[in-house]
C-alpha cells in the first residue's frame, strides 16, 4: 500500500532520458513517503526493457502486456494502467511530462477520479507539490486529496535515477482491455531524423531565433555552430513559426523545457514565453545585435553583435579549440 | 455538424506576471484579459471546419464570472453562433472543469469538441484528455491539422521526434497547438452581429455536478530571478571564457 507507481515510457525497447528521470522523481517522493516505488512498463513483448527497468533501483517493475499497447495510444493504455492503479492501491501515479506523459496521465487520472498536478518541479513539505505557472512567472504550491494521485514531472528539475546492483523482480500482468472501448486508430509516425542529440538529453544546446531570417541561414549559419560544439540544436517560437525549422525544435512555455549546461541563444530577443523553456539552464550565452533584448538579462554571457559575423567566427574559434 | 469550443480567458500572453507579495495571487490591475491563444486557434478551426463542410454550429462554452461574457463576445465576433457561461465564483479544478464541461457535451451532444491544449495562466494541460475519458470519447491532443470526411476525422499531431498522425470516427476531443492555423480577427460586422447572439449564463450549481476542488493552489511565489551577467566583445572572446572560465567547451 502506499506506493509511488512510475510509468516508465520506453520508445521502441530505448529508455529515454526523461524515463531516467521520472524514476528518480518516483524513487525521491517515495523517499520521502516512507514507501516503495514500483515501476510499470506497458507494451507487448517488453520483456527486455522491463528487465533494464528494474535495475535502476527501484522495488519491483510491473510488465503490463496487451496487443493494443504495442504501440502508445492514450485510451488503451489509460484503461489498462487505471485497472493496475486499482489493482495495487497506489498512491502516486506519477510520469515525465512528455508528449506521451502529457496526453496520458490527465486521461489516467479522469479515470481514477483522482486529481493531477502537471509539470512538478519539487516536492514540498506536508504532502505539498511545487509546479511553475504563467510561463514560470509564478511558482505554485498545490495540495492534491484523495486516495489516489496522479503527477508529471518537468524532466529539468530531478536527478536521473542511479544504476543499482540488485534488479528488482519483474512481475507479467496481462493488462485488462476491453477492446470495444478503443477508439483511436494510429495511421502513422513521422519521425524527424537527427543525428544531433535529442534537445531534452544535451548538455550544449543552441537555438536560433527570428534574427536568422530563414531556414537556410538556419542550415548554413547556425548548424555550423551546433555541430562544432556538439550540441543539439532549439529555437524560439517566432522561428518555428516562421517556418524556418520544424516545430520540435521549439523551446518555450508551450514547447520543450530544457535545462543543458551550457544554452547558446542566437538572434532570439528573450519573449517571456521562451523565457520560460530555458532559464533554468546552468550558464546562458545570448548573441544579438539589439543591446536591449531581454534576453540578456538572463545571460550569463552577452555579445552585442552581428550574428552573420559572430557566429562564423566562434565556429573558427571553437575548431581551433578542438585542434589544439 | 455541431462543434463544442470551451474556453477560459486568461491575462494577455504578452503581460509581465506579478506575484502578490502575500502569495495569494497574482496582481490583476493593469492586465489585459484575452481569450486564452490556444483556444482562439480552437475557434478558428471549428469555423474552418464548419465552412469547409458549408453548414455546422459553433458553441462556445467557458466557466467562470459574468465578465468573462466579455471573451465570449470576441468569440461570437470570430464567427461562432451562439455560447454558454456557466458562472462559478470559486476555483475549480481540472476535474471539476472538464465535468462541467462533460455535463454540457451530455446536454449539447456536440460531434466534436476542440478546444486548447493548455491554458497559458496554470499551463496545466489537463481538461481535453480529462473530458474525452468522461465522455468515452478518442482524444487527438496537440493537434497541428485536422481533415474530417464523412464522420471520419484524422488528426496529425506534434509529439516528440516527429509527427503523428491518428484518426478516429466522431465524436472525439481534439486539442490544438500552435501550428493548426493562425486565427482570424473579429470584423466589424462580426462584431455587431456579436451583439445579437445568443449567450446564456448558467449557474454551475444547478447543473448537478461534484465541483469540489481535489486541487487547491495554496500559495504563489516568484521564482527567484536570474542575474544578468557580464558582456563580452567579441566572438572569439566568448569562446575563449566559455573554455577556460566556464569550462564548457
Amino acid at each position: 500500500m502506499s506506493e509511488v507507481l512510475v510509468f516508465a515510457e520506453h520508445k521502441n525497447g530505448h529508455l529515454p532520458k526523461t524515463t531516467l528521470v521520472a524514476l528518480g522523481a518516483g524513487l525521491e517522493l517515495a523517499a520521502k513517503y516512507g514507501t516503495k516505488c514500483v515501476a510499470v512498463v506497458a507494451g507487448d513483448g517488453i520483456e527486455e526493457v522491463a528487465t533494464r527497468v528494474a535495475g535502476y533501483g527501484v522495488a519491483a517493475v510491473v510488465m503490463l502486456e496487451h496487443p493494443a499497447l504495442k504501440n502508445y495510444v492514450a485510451d488503451a493504455h489509460a484503461q489498462a494502467l487505471a485497472a493496475l492503479v486499482k489493482e495495487l492501491g497506489v498512491q502516486f501515479v506519477l510520469a515525465s511530462a512528455t508528449a506521451v506523459g502529457k496526453d496520458l496521465m490527465p486521461r489516467l487520472a479522469a479515470r481514477l477520479g483522482a486529481p493531477m498536478a502537471s509539470e512538478v518541479v519539487a516536492f514540498g513539505d506536508e504532502g505539498t507539490l511545487i509546479r511553475p505557472t504563467y510561463a514560470g512567472n509564478a511558482l505554485a504550491t498545490v495540495e492534491l486529496s484523495g486516495p489516489v494521485k496522479v503527477i508529471t514531472v518537468r524532466s529539468t528539475a530531478f536527478e536521473v535515477a542511479a544504476p543499482s546492483e540488485n534488479a528488482a523482480p519483474v512481475r507479467k500482468v496481462d493488462a485488462a482491455i476491453d477492446p470495444s472501448a478503443l477508439k483511436t486508430e494510429l495511421v502513422s509516425f513521422e519521425e524527424t531524423k537527427s543525428e544531433r542529440p535529442q534537445l531534452t538529453e544535451a548538455r550544449i544546446v543552441v537555438s536560433g531565433g527570428r534574427g536568422l531570417k530563414s531556414g537556410e541561414n538556419f542550415k548554413t549559419v547556425l548548424e555550423p555552430l551546433v555541430d562544432a560544439m556538439g550540441a543539439a540544436m532549439g529555437a524560439s517560437r517566432a522561428a518555428v513559426d516562421a517556418g524556418f525549422v520544424p516545430n520540435d525544435l521549439q523551446v518555450g512555455q508551450t514547447g520543450k523545457v530544457v535545462a543543458p549546461e551550457l544554452y547558446v541563444a542566437v538572434g532570439i530577443s528573450g519573449a517571456i514565453q521562451h523565457l520560460a523553456g530555458m532559464k533554468d539552464s546552468k550558464v546562458i550565452v545570448a548573441i544579438n545585435k539589439d543591446e536591449e533584448a531581454p534576453i540578456f538579462s538572463v545571460a550569463d554571457f552577452g555579445l552585442v553583435a552581428d550574428l552573420f559575423k559572430a557566429v562564423p567566427e566562434m565556429v573558427e574559434e571553437v575548431k581551433k579549440l578542438k585542434q589544439s | 455538424m455541431k462543434i463544442l469550443v470551451p474556453t477560459k480567458r486568461v491575462p494577455d500572453p504578452a503581460t509581465n506576471i506579478q506575484v502578490l507579495p502575500d502569495g495569494s495571487g497574482i496582481a490583476t490591475e493593469n492586465i489585459k484579459w484575452v481569450i486564452n491563444p490556444f483556444d482562439e486557434i480552437a475557434i478558428e478551426e471549428a469555423l474552418r471546419v464548419k465552412e469547409r463542410l458549408g453548414s455546422g454550429e459553433v458553441v462556445l462554452a467557458a466557466i467562470g464570472q459574468q465578465s468573462w461574457q466579455e471573451q465570449l463576445r470576441t468569440g461570437l465576433a470570430m464567427g461562432a453562433d451562439r455560447a454558454i457561461l456557466v458562472l462559478s465564483e470559486s476555483a475549480l479544478d481540472s476535474l471539476g472543469i472538464a465535468s462541467v464541461l462533460a455535463k454540457i457535451a451530455a446536454d449539447e451532444q456536440p460531434d466534436l469538441v476542440i478546444m486548447g491544449k493548455q491554458a497559458i495562466d496554470d499551463d496545466s494541460n489537463q481538461v481535453g484528455q480529462m473530458l474525452a475519458e468522461m465522455l468515452g470519447w478518442p482524444q487527438a491532443t496537440f493537434a497541428s491539422k485536422v481533415e474530417i470526411k464523412e464522420r471520419r476525422c484524422t488528426v496529425v499531431r506534434e509529439v516528440d521526434g516527429g509527427l503523428e498522425t491518428l484518426a478516429f470516427t466522431l465524436p472525439g476531443v481534439i486539442t490544438t497547438d500552435l501550428r493548426l492555423n493562425e486565427p482570424r480577427y473579429a470584423s466589424l460586422p462580426g462584431i455587431m452581429k456579436a451583439r445579437k447572439k445568443e449567450l446564456k449564463e448558467v449557474p454551475a450549481e444547478s447543473l448537478g455536478v461534484d465541483l469540489t476542488p481535489l486541487l487547491k493552489v495554496k500559495e504563489l511565489r516568484a521564482p527567484s530571478k536570474r542575474q544578468a551577467g557580464r558582456k563580452v566583445a567579441s566572438a572569439a572572446e566568448l569562446v575563449s571564457v566559455l573554455h577556460s572560465e566556464a569550462k564548457l567547451i
